[in-house]
Parts: structure tokens; C-alpha cells; sequence
């Protein structure tokens, strides 16, 4: 079962290829290595998944990365199931996103950039879901997150791209900071980084406590909590999602890549790959699902108001995303991860819809300049429609399978918190469903409200961009269909297979609840959905005179979700321009230059008057020198004789 | 029992120091015209002195803790002084950087030193002499000596072709060092005085001393490598000698001359004051915690280049205090192995500052802008630099402060937690600068430069080819030190394990 070990090294490979040749041999050529390479990615993964399915999973170092005293760590790879699902959704998104950046990248001057930066991605990407140890996986998340800096920051001589990635960077050091002290925690506590010996072990330490910078915690609470920090910087959970939607300033497919299907869930799978941690903790748990709904709800809220067609899709990715740590915090790692991978299907293709609208519009964001573009671009509009229908959980599309399980996992599962996170999630469904048709139908339907020229553009995209978008449309549709509930399943003589295969990582917590309860839990969420899509096309299609009222009204409301709660301007605040302003007058200002140097200075400057002083002495007179010398001698005289 | 090998075959050591000593003196003999041979003969004497460092790497013993290498010469008998040389898992990769990073000095000065070029190679050569001289030193006496040799050349290129506020920056350089060495005079002094006269180090650290007295001794010696390494407070004259220096001084000092401060700490405040050093730990786990805080927010409103990376170096030497007063393995080992690492990239910054200051003659970040769009393999170069410098995975900075923030944590939870919060500050520091320099809109002085050519890509690559290596492989490097910092961590908890045996091994060596 060697050959896994192409999976990542081909796009490696690739990148090393490219950033050596591609400025000047491959050029506009670039794209071949990296889509070879990371097609042959994808061939062996889907070998690979065969051979879990199978039942082989392997766990094996490659070669040793440190060693010093006790601490001991490899480069190696686990591949189980959890693995294995990971892996499909990464090539196989990584591969799309390949062959559609061909058409929206071309003529781009930095092409060959472009294709190495994805294949270097992908790599890292795949080092995080294969590492069979705690460091590498850090390998891989740091190294996902300077690619995510390298592409969001794509168009580096634009000063907002710019900035957006060196925040990108920045906000995630925040998360990584306790995610780092928790792989130190947990080398101290099992005095290994491994993944297998820690999970096996963590059960043993469930009661202790420890003394955390003088406070009394539970051990296994605080690594998951630790853990967890990393997760929400990467996964862009409050309080530190704000990097996110200026994410946005890069190239689309990056959005739909990096931002939306793969890196981003990282968050999600780490709390899924350390479940065995998380289960033991009722706090860490709680925080989880906690963090996830609010998360998920308060991001729903913004994306009602906002214009920019980007920024919608990725504030339905925090909450979405959001949805996957309720999933996690109720016990559902499975559901979890499964909406992780119906969610990388159906919104990566949004956002390649959305890059197409881009293509055909220009460049431009702003929805309320768009509108009626459906009888100009057929499949962008089918297959987003489809999309926005599946995200918005209509039965049958992936969407709904995967939101459902959540749902009923919280509505029945053990967790104290889990009737309160249904409701959220429940509400989050209808707003979801809302904004997503919003999107549609400002963007689709009605009348085109742009330039003349920007009419005369329309156009449908090229067909490496439409034939990926109906690839991914076929995963936004079926995707689910490997997770069928029991309660469908059963009548219709099909299995939740995708529950069962990660039964064996993740388990599967069973619901408490009657049939007749899951029935109820099932048509509360489907009919959210529908009242969402309904209140648009009433809200948008029908009375469009409604909306402007309403935000009017409500001017307050509007204006704060409008200004994402002013968070960013928050942390400017109390953060940023203090710690600047600190640095250039205090510290340059006082203890540098006043403090320190005062006192460097100081003393050389003392010496010097004490010297100016003392030589006064040096009169020149031999009188006073020879009273000077016999007073000494007489000194030296009386000593001597007194001891 | 093992013992120590004396004398035995070439004289390595001896070799590595004075070879490009013989450089200088061959240099001097040069007509000051023929600028172009005085060039190619020091970077001739600089690449065959690395090539004789090589057997070092190759042939050293990494199985054992004690002194490898070694010669020993009787010197000046009636004081017991010896010419007494040797090196062990902790002093063996400063050679061999300090070996390399005199190539790329020559190589980066090669067309920006325009006046006195004969007396600027001579002075790099002879600093190259007296660095290695001090990584090798036995004696402490022969060790003060090329501890303050190492100045002159030092103060010459800062005062000589130093940038316009030269004068006052080499002056300050030069009494802040010599503070701090006359006060390790003094404490040299008394532990010879102590021990029954005698500068052999080896021996010296096979005595117990009283605690009164290791704490005063511990201070003096604190003096001066304090102000080398730099820690806060003392660390002023970094910013301003860096600044100051040419591209060349600025390079050796950041990757050799503020080593020789932890150096110090490791070769003779933890082994020759055990009690004192463990007394002390939470001083210098402080102090060093607020350097690395400190030294990173003053990096946040920095406007010239060259002073955010002096600034910067602050902050990351004080991971490197960090990791040896952790007194761990992984601490320390850590703190050795960001030794060499923040020579390799700070070095690797101001090398590649120096070859963009070459182009503009500009200092100030707000001169710069859009580097990328005109210079782009120095562009990739420099974001490998960067990256390093904020200890991204895959690049040795990561493995470095990693292993200390290990080992610091496990000595004291604050220290640990307080130290990781400058990995955030370091990334946005860093970013910042390699935003306003090299992103945004491409400014006037930056318009129309020509990319880096092929001899400034030589004097970056080694940096480069290190940064990888031992951040996807740093076994290599760690390798050595195993056996030696297992050897001082014992001696320091233990106060004389291994004493009597390094004690018979001297009395040994002394028939």
C-alpha cells in the first residue's frame, strides 16, 4: 500500500516543478504539471478508499523529523477511514478547481504562480489529513495557511489583497498560539505526540487535574480547549472569523478551494481526528457546540444583508462551517463530517458559479448591480440554483442529508445543550435557505440593473469552467446520497453507509428519540428551508419594493449586521492601535530612548565631568603634587600602623 | 573510561584560526590598487578556510561529550597559561557557520565596499580568525583574548564604512562590550585565584564553588554576555550598530558576534556556576521572555529596515536565553539549534537587505513597495527568509522555537505561554515589512530594478539550502549536540556528576 505515498508527493513534486520552470519554460503551460499531478493524487486516493473499504488501514512512519531527549517525532501517515473520506474530498475538489482555474486564470501574468501555489496546497493539505502525529499535522496547517497568505494576497500590488492575506496569517497565529501550547500539553501529559498512543491513553487521564497558570482545570478539558483555539482560527469560528470574508480578495477558485471546501475544515477535522479527546469532556464539548451554533447563527444574520456575492458565500461558509462544530459539540462527529463533505461539493461549486458571474460581469461583486443573467448563462445559473437548493436542504439534494443528521443528533443526542442548539440550527436553516435564494434571485432573475456595456459583455463561460461546474453539480446533488437516514433508509432497503464505514474512528451516538420525533425534527427543518426560499421570492421577486422599507425601519439593525457587528473595527480598537501606539511611544519612546539610553549615555557623561573635574587636580605645580604624595604616604603610614 | 584525545594528527583548530590571519597578512602585502585581486584572494582564503572546516563536520565524535579535536601547548607556564583548543557538540556548528558566513561577506561586499576595499577584507579575515578562536578556546585566558580581539576589527568595519551615524554607533558598540568584558576579567581573575591558578576550563568546571560566590561570579559573567547576546536591558547598542554597519558587519553580527553571548552562558556560566545558574533561572527566564515580547512589539513601529530585523533579533534571542535557562534537553538543545538558526536567517535577511540597498541606498521601508513585480527570484528568496524568521514548518526557525517553547513551558508554564505569544507578534511584524517592501503598488526608487544577479544568488543560497535542511531534516544538526548538552544538563542539576570523571581525565592529560 506503498503508492499512498503519491497522494501528497506528486503535488509536491509539482509545485517544486513549477516555481522552479513555470516563470520561465512552462509559462502559460503551467497548469499541466499540477493538473497531472494532482489528477494522479486523486487516481490513488480513490485506490486508497478502496482499500479501506476494503479494511486496510495503515499507520506508518516515514523517516524521523526530531529527536531530542524524550521527545521523539516522524513524519508518517495514518490512513483510516476518517482519512480515506478526507482524501476524495481533497483531490477530488483540488482536481475541479485545477481544470477550472485553466479558463478563469488565463492570460493571468502570474499563471505559473497561480498552479504552484495550488499544488503546494494541495500538498499541504493532504501532509494535514495523512499525518499520524500532532506536529505534522501543524506541518500541514501552518502550511495551508501561508498558502491561503500567498493566494488570498494573489493580486499583491492591490493594497486590500494584501492586506487580506497578511490578516489571513495573523488572525490564524491567534488560534495557532493555543493550538500550539495544547501539542505541548499533550507531549508533556503523554509524552508523545503520536496520535494512537494518545488517543489510547486519554481515557486513563479523564479525572486529573492540573494546575494551569495558577488555575485548577481538568487536563483532558484544557488540551481539547487548546486544541480546539487552532480550529477556530482556521475554521473561522468567533471571535476570530474576521479574516474570512476578506479572504475574498483572492482569485475565485482560491475561495472555492481553500475557502470554502478544504483548508477551513481543517478546524472540523481536528476536532473529528481527536473525538476521542473532545468525548471525554463534557465542557469541551459543550463549548464546541456552542461556539458552532453562535457562530453559525450570527454569520446567517450578516449574510441577510450584505451585496457583494462573494462575501455572502463566505459568510454562509463560517456559518456552515459553524454547523459542523454543533455537529461535533453534540457527539455527531460523524454528521460533522459528513456536512464537511457535502458542504466542500455545494459550495465550491457557489463559488465557482460565482466566479463565473464574475467572469461574465467583469469583475463585478455587487449583486444589486446584477440580475436577470439566467438567460445569459444557462449552466452558471442551473447548476448554482441547484447548489443554492441543496445548501438551502431540500430533500434529496446532499444538503439535506447531512443537515438533517445534525439536526436530529441535537434534538435527541445526550448533549445538555443540544435542544438549544437544535433551535439555532433550525433558524440557521431558514436563514441559510433565505440569503441563498436572495443571492439567486438578485443575481438570476428580474432585470439586468448594470452598465449597458457590462450587458453587452453577458456571456456564458468557457467550457473548462462550465463542464466543472456540472461535475460538481452532480456531487452537490448526490453527495448525500451515502448518507441516507435510517429512517428513510429502512423503508427504501438502503443503509447509512457513510455512518457506518467511520463508525470505526468516529462511533456514531444514537438518538433518544421516537420515530415519530424524527419525523417532526425532519419537517421542521425541511419546511425552514422552504419558508426561507419562499420569503425570498415574496421578498425579492414579488414585493421588491419591501426590502428598502424594511432596512429603512429598521435602519439600526441593518446598519449594525450590515457593519458585520463591527467587530473588525472592535478589534482595531482595543487591539491594533493600542499595541502600535505602545510601541512608538512607549517602548521606542520612554524605556528605549529615555530609560535605557538615559542610562547608557548617563554614565559615560558622568565619567566624563567626574574626569573634567578631577583634572583640576593636574594643576601642574610640583608643590601641590608633593603635598598631594605626602598626604598619601601619611595615609598609608597611619593605616598600616592601626591594623 | 573514554578519555580526551591530545595532540593528536593535524592541528585542525590551530589551522582554521590563523589560516585566514595568514590571509590578512598576505592581503596587506597586496598593492591597495589591484582591488579586483584582493577580492578573489579573500574569498579564496574565506572558501578554502570552510573547506578545512568540513573534516570538523565529517570526523567528530558524536557519541561522546567530551573535548574533540584538541591541542594543548604549554604557553606562558609561570601564570599556567595554555594554548588549549578543543570543541565538543556545542561550539562545533559555530565554527562551521562562522566559517561560511565570512564567504558570503565577501561574495555580498564584493561591488558595495568602494573605499579602503583592502583594509575591509582584511578586517572581515581577521574577524573570522578571532570568531573561531573563541568557539575553541580552552583557556580562559586564550578565550578573553580572542573575545576582545574580535572587537578592534569589529569596531573598524562599523566605524569605517559604516553607514553616517557610524562613529557614535562603533563607540557605543565598543564601551558597552567592554563594560561587560572587563567585569568577566575580573571574575576570570577570581576563579583563578580560587582554584589554585588555572585558566583550563575543563578543570575549572570540575570544582565546587561557594554559592556567595558563584552568584557574584554568575553577574560578572552576566555583564558580558548579556550585553552580546543582547537581552533586555542592555540591548541598545544592537539596533544602532546594525543599522550602522555595512551590509557585511551587519551579517557577522548577527549570525556569529551575538551568539558568543549564549555561547558563553552554556560553555561557562552553567558549568562552572551550577547553583548560581539554577539560583538565577527565574531572572533570566524573565528577562528573556520580556526581550522576546519587547523586541517584537518595538519591531511593530519600526520605519527602517535594518532596525526592525535588529529589533527583531532581540526577540528571538531571547528564545534563545529561553531555552537554555529552561535547562532541559529540549530547551536547550532547542536554544543551540536557534542559535545557528537565527544566524542563518538573520543573516540571510541582512545579507538580502544588503542586496537591495546596494540598488536604492535607501533604509526606510517607505521607499520600498512592489519589490515583487521587478525582482522576483529575490522576492521568493526573501519570503523564504521571512517565513523562517516566523518559524513556519518545514524551516528550521519552526523546529528551533518549537523545542524551546517544549522546554520552556515544561520549566515554567508562564514562560512558555508568555514566549508563544511572540510567535503571533513575529508573524506580524514580519509580514508587515514584507507587505510594505515587497507588495503594493511598486514604488519610484524600486521602479525599473534589475533582478539579483547570479553571485548575490550564491551568497543567498547556502542560506536557503540550510533554512530547508534543517527544517525537514534537523537531525543532522541536532545530532551533534545530544551527547553534550545531556553532559551540562547533568553537571548543572547535579552540580559534579561526571566531575571525578572529567577530573581523572584532566589529571590524566596532566601527566
Amino acid at each position: 500500500m506503498n503508492y499512498y505515498l503519491l497522494i501528497p508527493f506528486l503535488p509536491l513534486a509539482a509545485f517544486i516543478i513549477n516555481i522552479l520552470f513555470g516563470r520561465s519554460v512552462l509559462k502559460e503551460n503551467a497548469h499541466w504539471v499540477s493538473i497531472l499531478a494532482v489528477a494522479g493524487s486523486w487516481v490513488v486516493a480513490v485506490a486508497t478508499l478502496m482499500d479501506v473499504i476494503s479494511g486496510k488501514t495503515l499507520n506508518q512512519n516515514l523517516y524521523t523529523w526530531i529527536v531530542s531527549g524524550s521527545f521523539k517525532v516522524s513524519v508518517g501517515f495514518l490512513i483510516d477511514q476518517l482519512t480515506a473520506v478526507m482524501l476524495i474530498v481533497v483531490t477530488t475538489c483540488s482536481t475541479l478547481i485545477h481544470i477550472y482555474s485553466v479558463g478563469y486564470m488565463h492570460g493571468d501574468k502570474g499563471y505559473y504562480r497561480f498552479f504552484s501555489y495550488l499544488s503546494l496546497f494541495t500538498f499541504c493539505m493532504l501532509m494535514l489529513v495523512m499525518a499520524n502525529n500532532f506536529l505534522q499535522l501543524y506541518f500541514g496547517w501552518e502550511g495551508v495557511g501561508l498558502c491561503s497568505y500567498f493566494l488570498i494576497g494573489y493580486y499583491f500590488d492591490k493594497k486590500s489583497a494584501s492586506d487580506a492575506g497578511k490578516k489571513a496569517f495573523i488572525v490564524n497565529r491567534f488560534g495557532d498560539f493555543g493550538f500550539g501550547l495544547g501539542i505541548i500539553m499533550i507531549f508533556i501529559t503523554f509524552g508523545t505526540v503520536y496520535y494512537e498512543p494518545v488517543f489510547n491513553q486519554a481515557g486513563s487521564f479523564a479525572a486529573n487535574t492540573v494546575n494551569f497558570l495558577g488555575y485548577d482545570v481538568n487536563l483532558i478539558t484544557l488540551i481539547a480547549l487548546l486544541l480546539f483555539c487552532g480550529s477556530i482560527g482556521k475554521s473561522a469560528q468567533l471571535p476570530l472569523h474576521v479574516w474570512l470574508p476578506d479572504a475574498m480578495e483572492g482569485p475565485t477558485p482560491v475561495s472555492a478551494l481553500i475557502h470554502a471546501a478544504t483548508m477551513v475544515t481543517a478546524g472540523v477535522f481536528l476536532v473529528a481526528r481527536c473525538n476521542a479527546i473532545f468525548s471525554l469532556s463534557e465542557t469541551a464539548l459543550m463549548v464546541v457546540a456552542l461556539t458552532g451554533a453562535i457562530t453559525s447563527l450570527f454569520a446567517a444574520t450578516i449574510g441577510l444583508v450584505q451585496n457583494d456575492l462573494k462575501r455572502i458565500i463566505a459568510y454562509s461558509t463560517i456559518s456552515q462551517l459553524g454547523y459542523m462544530f454543533l455537529a461535533c459539540g453534540v457527539g455527531g462527529y460523524t454528521a460533522g463530517v459528513f456536512h464537511l463533505y457535502t458542504h466542500a461539493f455545494f459550495k465550491a461549486l457557489l463559488f465557482l458559479c460565482a466566479g463565473s458571474v464574475m467572469h461574465a460581469m467583469g469583475g463585478e461583486l455587487d449583486i444589486q448591480k446584477m440580475g436577470g443573467l439566467k438567460k445569459y448563462m444557462p449552466v452558471t445559473y442551473g447548476t448554482m440554483f441547484l447548489a443554492s437548493l441543496s445548501i438551502a436542504g431540500v430533500p434529496g439534494l446532499a444538503g439535506f442529508f447531512s443537515k438533517d443528521e445534525i439536526l436530529w443528533l441535537a434534538y435527541s443526542g445526550p448533549s445538555p445543550v443540544g435542544k438549544l442548539v437544535w433551535l439555532i440550527g433550525t433558524v440557521v436553516a431558514f436563514l441559510t435557505a433565505f440569503y441563498s435564494f436572495r443571492l439567486i434571485f438578485l443575481t438570476f432573475h428580474g432585470k439586468f440593473r448594470g452598465t449597458h456595456e457590462q450587458e453587452h459583455h453577458l456571456h456564458e463561460s468557457p467550457k473548462t469552467m462550465t463542464i466543472t461546474l456540472m461535475l460538481l453539480c452532480i456531487g452537490a446533488v448526490s453527495a448525500g446520497w451515502v448518507g441516507i437516514p435510517a429512517l428513510i433508509g429502512d423503508a427504501v432497503g438502503l443503509e447509512n453507509w457513510i455512518s457506518e464505514f467511520m463508525r470505526p474512528v468516529l462511533g456514531h451516538p444514537e438518538g433518544h428519540g421516537t420515530h415519530a420525533e424524527e419525523w417532526m425534527v425532519m419537517a421542521i427543518s425541511i419546511a425552514a428551508g422552504f419558508a426561507g426560499i419562499g420569503l425570498a421570492y415574496f421578498l425579492y421577486l414579488r414585493r421588491t419594493d419591501i426590502p428598502a422599507r424594511l432596512s429603512e425601519q429598521f435602519s439600526w439593525v441593518h446598519r449594525i449586521l450590515f457593519n458585520k457587528y463591527y467587530v473588525d473595527e472592535l478589534y482595531s480598537l482595543i487591539l491594533i492601535r493600542p499595541t502600535i501606539w505602545s510601541a512608538k511611544n512607549i517602548l521606542i519612546g520612554i524605556t528605549d530612548a529615555k530609560v535605557i539610553e538615559a542610562i547608557v549615555n548617563g554614565v559615560p557623561n558622568a565619567i566624563g565631568s567626574f574626569s573634567r573635574q578631577l583634572r583640576k587636580v593636574q594643576t601642574g605645580l610640583l608643590q601641590h603634587y608633593a603635598m598631594i604624595m605626602a598626604t598619601g604616604v601619611l595615609i598609608i603610614v597611619a593605616l598600616m600602623l592601626l591594623r | 573510561m573514554e578519555m580526551m584525545v591530545v595532540n593528536s594528527g593535524f592541528p585542525l583548530l590551530s589551522v582554521l584560526i590563523f589560516f585566514p590571519v595568514a590571509g590578512a597578512l598576505i592581503l596587506l602585502l597586496v598593492s591597495r590598487s589591484r582591488e579586483t585581486l584582493i577580492k578573489w584572494l579573500a574569498l579564496g582564503v574565506s572558501i578554502m578556510n570552510f573547506a578545512l572546516s568540513i573534516p570538523l563536520f565529517i570526523n567528530f565524535n558524536k557519541a561522546t561529550h567530551l573535548m574533540q579535536f584538541v591541542e594543548r601547548h604549554e604557553w606562558i607556564p609561570s601564570w599556567n597559561i595554555m594554548y588549549f583548543l578543543g570543541i565538543d557538540g556545542i561550539s562545533i556548528l559555530f565554527i562551521l557557520l562562522s566559517a561560511l558566513v565570512t564567504i558570503l561577506c565577501v561574495l555580498i561586499s564584493w561591488n558595495s565596499i568602494k573605499t579602503k576595499v583592502k583594509e575591509f577584507f582584511i578586517s572581515i579575515l581577521l574577524v573570522e580568525g578571532a570568531m573561531i578562536g573563541v568557539f575553541c578556546s580552552l583557556d580562559f585566558f586564550l578565550f578573553y583574548i580572542f573575545w576582545e580581539a574580535m572587537l578592534i576589527p569589529m569596531y573598524l568595519l562599523i566605524g569605517v564604512w559604516g553607514g553616517p551615524n557610524r562613529v557614535y554607533a562603533a563607540m557605543k558598540f565598543f564601551l558597552y562590550t567592554l563594560v561587560g568584558s572587563v567585569l568577566m576579567l575580573v571574575g576570570i581573575i577570581v576563579l583563578y585565584l580560587y582554584s589554585g591558578r588555572t585558566f583550563n576550563i575543563l578543570e575549572l568546571a570540575t570544582k565546587v564553588y561557594p554559592y556567595q560566590m558563584q552568584f557574584w561570579l554568575f553577574w560578572a559573567f552576566f555583564a558580558a554576555f548579556a550585553v552580546k547576546v543582547p537581552m533586555f536591558p542592555v540591548h541598545t547598542w544592537l539596533p544602532d550598530a546594525h543599522t550602522e554597519a555595512p551590509t557585511a558587519g551587519s551579517v557577522i553580527l548577527a549570525a556569529i558576534l551575538i551568539k558568543m553571548g549564549a555561547y558563553g552562558f552554556l560553555r561557562f556560566s552553567l558549568p562552572l556556576l551550577p547553583e548560581a545558574s539554577k539560583a538565577m533561572t527565574p531572572v533570566m527566564l524573565t528577562l528573556s521572555v520580556i526581550a522576546i515580547i519587547y523586541g517584537g512589539v518595538i519591531c511593530l513601529a519600526q520605519s527602517d529596515l535594518k532596525r526592525l530585523i535588529a529589533y527583531s533579533s532581540v526577540s528571538h534571542m531571547g528564545f534563545v536565553t529561553l531555552g537554555i535557562f529552561a535547562l532541559n534537553t529540549q530547551g536547550m538543545e532547542g536554544g543551540i539549534l536557534q542559535m545557528i538558526n537565527h544566524g542563518i536567517i538573520t543573516g540571510g535577511l541582512f545579507l538580502g537587505v544588503g542586496a537591495i540597498y546596494d540598488r536604492t541606498h535607501t533604509r526606510q521601508i517607505s521607499d520600498y513597495g512592489g519589490v515583487a513585480s521587478v525582482m522576483p527570484v529575490y522576492s521568493t528568496i526573501f519570503i523564504v527568509f521571512t517565513l523562517a524568521s516566523i518559524g513556519l514548518p518545514s524551516t528550521n526557525g519552526f523546529i528551533g522555537e518549537f523545542m524551546i517553547l517544549l522546554g520552556g513551558f515544561a520549566r515554567s508554564q508562564w514562560a512558555g505561554v508568555l514566549a508563544a505569544t511572540g510567535i503571533i507578534i513575529g508573524a506580524g511584524y514580519m509580514l508587515w515589512l514584507y507587505q510594505r517592501v515587497f507588495f503594493m503598488e511598486t514604488s519610484q526608487k524600486v521602479a525599473g530594478l534589475s533582478d539579483i544577479d547570479a553571485r548575490e544568488i550564491i551568497a543567498l543560497m547556502p542560506m536557503v539550502i540550510l533554512i530547508f535542511w534543517i527544517g525537514i531534516y534537523p537531525n543532522t544538526f541536532l545530532g551533534f549536540m545530544h551527547e553534550s548538552v545531556r553532559h551540562l544538563i547533568e553537571r548543572v542539576n547535579t552540580g559534579s556528576v561526571h566531575g571525578t570523571t572529567i577530573a581523572q581525565n584532566v589529571l590524566e592529560i596532566m601527566k
